[in-house]
């Protein structure tokens, strides 16, 4: 079996999963935000089913448009926090202590190996980068683990990545995810476990890795997962002391499909609009003026992102014409931004520092498209109208990209400053 | 079940054009119709009718897991999506919703705008009873049938727990 079949295995019962196979899970974590989780408490509400399983399983952080961005959204983060107290849910994390859900769980300690995690959000297979079984769901099923702390699922067939070389200096994991996503398509794992292995990833910090496993929604994957090393227990240990079971593939276990990547030539890459599959390489792009530079969200914005762009930006200014926005993603990160300086860096450069929140990377608030206007981003999307007007454009890079983008006001490879 | 097809050949076609985040402020089911499928056609609220379809291309409903699009879809009358595939989270959402979604290889290249669909559930089948042809479209799985039947998931596993607890 796969990693991902023998934890799935392991929270039904079973000795033994297949792919295609329908099963009941049982649920360890269960992530609530303000956007997805008002909708299903109302469902519970409506059916007389308002029950909370387990509430020591729920682990709840309005993210998507808090700070309150508007009436009805300040709606939803009292209905969230309502049926917190209601249920006596201990993991809450309210405005000031909060941060983007996928960023905040691993960094307090509520994601283990070998568990199984879910939330009403399309990236929740970051959590896979700590090798547990992590997907994104939607308000309906959010609301069935509530009630249950089961779900079903069909067991997804893997695809197994083996990532070789040692990434150039400037190039980061962004650019192996974007490089993978370029390569298979949009659809190219649709249904199925991504699993990253090889020199490459066990290489990479348990941060850079959530970069990547953020992703693989955007190969349409069902969720994307790094066997745990040594470096995932020590992330761990360093924040929880709760026990938990390491998950290895078998040797002889069956892949859909096995990629070998070598990635000692990759350079750095930017998607295009309006696909996250659309990566080209940065040596290859001809000039393209920016207006906006974002630097956040749960794909980039912890703080060895924060680091690498505040390396580029020190000493030097964002370009005349461009918006820097710098959006820390959790409280933690930021105030660790704070200490180390960082903060001063972005700006004295000419950034706009928010407080954690998803904000403009979905087109919600902090940082809005007008028509015509184009952004760098180190976010995961650049669908069309994601991040405001319809006719906005969305460039998808790393940190470091982003930053040596704003210093020069066209989208410029990093290494030139470094 | 009859409707009459708004066809979308584009691939791809994401839950952020479906219903705009910056529309996600609400759940409200009529509040969400008034907007959908805003960025890819920003007319489509002014022709949809109740009972009508909406035929798509390949991996239909991608991207973020917000349920808010079969809402919105269905606020606005929508009774199926019929594409040559969908995204996974939104193929989910749809049978946790009783909402159907039904897998036709090919069918965005054959049904044109305007055209009147037949879903013949059973038989596996969609009659163009426009064009008098007939396409087979991927069974639905037992198991989603019967949520479907419940009404939803939630309906679904109500209806269980009172059986389990006698």
């Amino acid at each position: 079996m796969t990693i991902t079949e023998k934890i799935l295995a392991a929270h039904c019962d079973r000795g033994q999963v297949r792919p295609g196979e329908l099963i009941e899970a049982e649920i360890d974590v269960i992530m609530c935000n303000d956007v997805t989780t008002p909708p299903a408490i109302s469902m519970l509400v409506e059916r007389g089913m308002d029950r909370v399983f387990d509430p020591d399983r729920i682990v709840v952080t309005p993210d998507h448009f808090v700070p309150n961005k508007d009436i009805k959204s300040a709606q939803l983060a009292k209905r969230l926090r309502n049926w917190v107290n209601r249920h006596g849910i201990r993991n809450y994390y309210e405005v000031g202590t909060h941060g983007i859900c996928h960023a905040i769980l691993p960094e307090q300690g509520h994601v283990l190996p070998g568990t199984t995690v879910i939330c009403g959000d399309s990236h929740t297979c970051t959590h896979g980068a700590l090798g547990a079984f992590a997907t994104g769901v939607g308000s309906t099923d959010l609301a069935a683990a509530i009630y249950s702390g089961r779900l079903w699922f069909k067991v997804p067939e893997s695809i197994k990545f083996v990532i070789n070389g040692n990434l150039q200096e400037g190039v980061y994991s962004k650019d192996i995810i974007l490089q993978i996503i370029d390569r298979i398509g949009v659809d190219g794992a649709l249904y199925k476990a991504m699993e990253f292995t090889g020199p490459t990833i066990e290489n990479l910090s348990v941060e850079a890795r959530m970069t990547i496993t953020n992703m693989a929604v955007e190969a349409g994957a069902k969720s994307g997962i790094v066997p745990a090393d040594d470096r995932t227990i020590e992330y761990v240990r360093a924040r929880t002391d709760r026990d938990f079971q390491i998950f290895h593939s078998d040797q002889d276990a069956e892949y859909a499909q096995i990629v070998e990547i070598d990635v000692s030539d990759l350079e750095p890459i930017v998607a295009f609009p309006h696909l996250p599959s659309n990566g080209h390489p940065i040596s290859e792009i001809e000039e393209i003026k920016i207006d906006q530079a974002y630097l956040g969200s749960c794909t980039n914005g912890r703080i060895e992102d924060l680091r690498v762009a505040a390396r580029i930006l020190k000493g030097r200014r964002v370009a005349p014409g461009v918006r820097m926005i710098v959006v820390p993603a959790t409280t933690r990160v930021w105030r660790q931004a704070l200490q180390e300086g960082l903060l001063e860096v972005f700006s004295e450069a000419g950034c706009a520092i928010s407080t954690p929140t998803c904000g403009a990377c979905l087109g919600g608030y902090m940082g809005i498209l007008a028509e015509g206007e184009r952004c760098i981003s180190s976010t995961n999307r650049n669908f069309v109208g994601r991040m405001g007007h319809p006719e906005s454009e969305v460039y998808l890079a790393s940190p470091a990209t982003v930053a040596a983008s704003a210093i020069k006001g066209t989208i410029t490879d990093p290494r030139e400053f470094l | 079940m009859r409707g009459f097809a708004h066809v979308y050949r584009r691939t791809h076609i994401n839950t952020d054009e479906i219903i705009p985040a910056r529309y996600l402020n609400t759940d409200d089911e009529v509040q969400l119709a008034r907007h959908v499928m805003e960025d890819i056609d920003p007319d489509f609220v002014k022709r949809v009718k109740p009972g009508n379809f909406i035929v798509a291309a390949d991996d239909f409903g991608c991207g973020s897991s917000r349920e808010h699009a079969i809402w919105a879809l269905r606020g606005a009358g929508i009774k199926a999506v019929i594409a040559n595939s969908f995204a996974r989270i939104f193929f989910r959402n749809a049978i946790n919703n009783g909402f159907l979604a039904i897998e036709c290889r090919g069918i965005a290249d054959k049904v044109s705008d305007g055209d009147e669909l037949e879903i013949a559930l059973r038989d596996g089948i969609i009659n163009n009873l426009s064009r008098n042809e007939h396409y087979r479209f991927t069974p639905i799985p037992d198991f989603a049938l019967k949520i479907m039947e419940a009404g939803g998931l939630l309906n679904h596993i109500k209806e269980g727990s009172k059986f389990s607890s006698g």
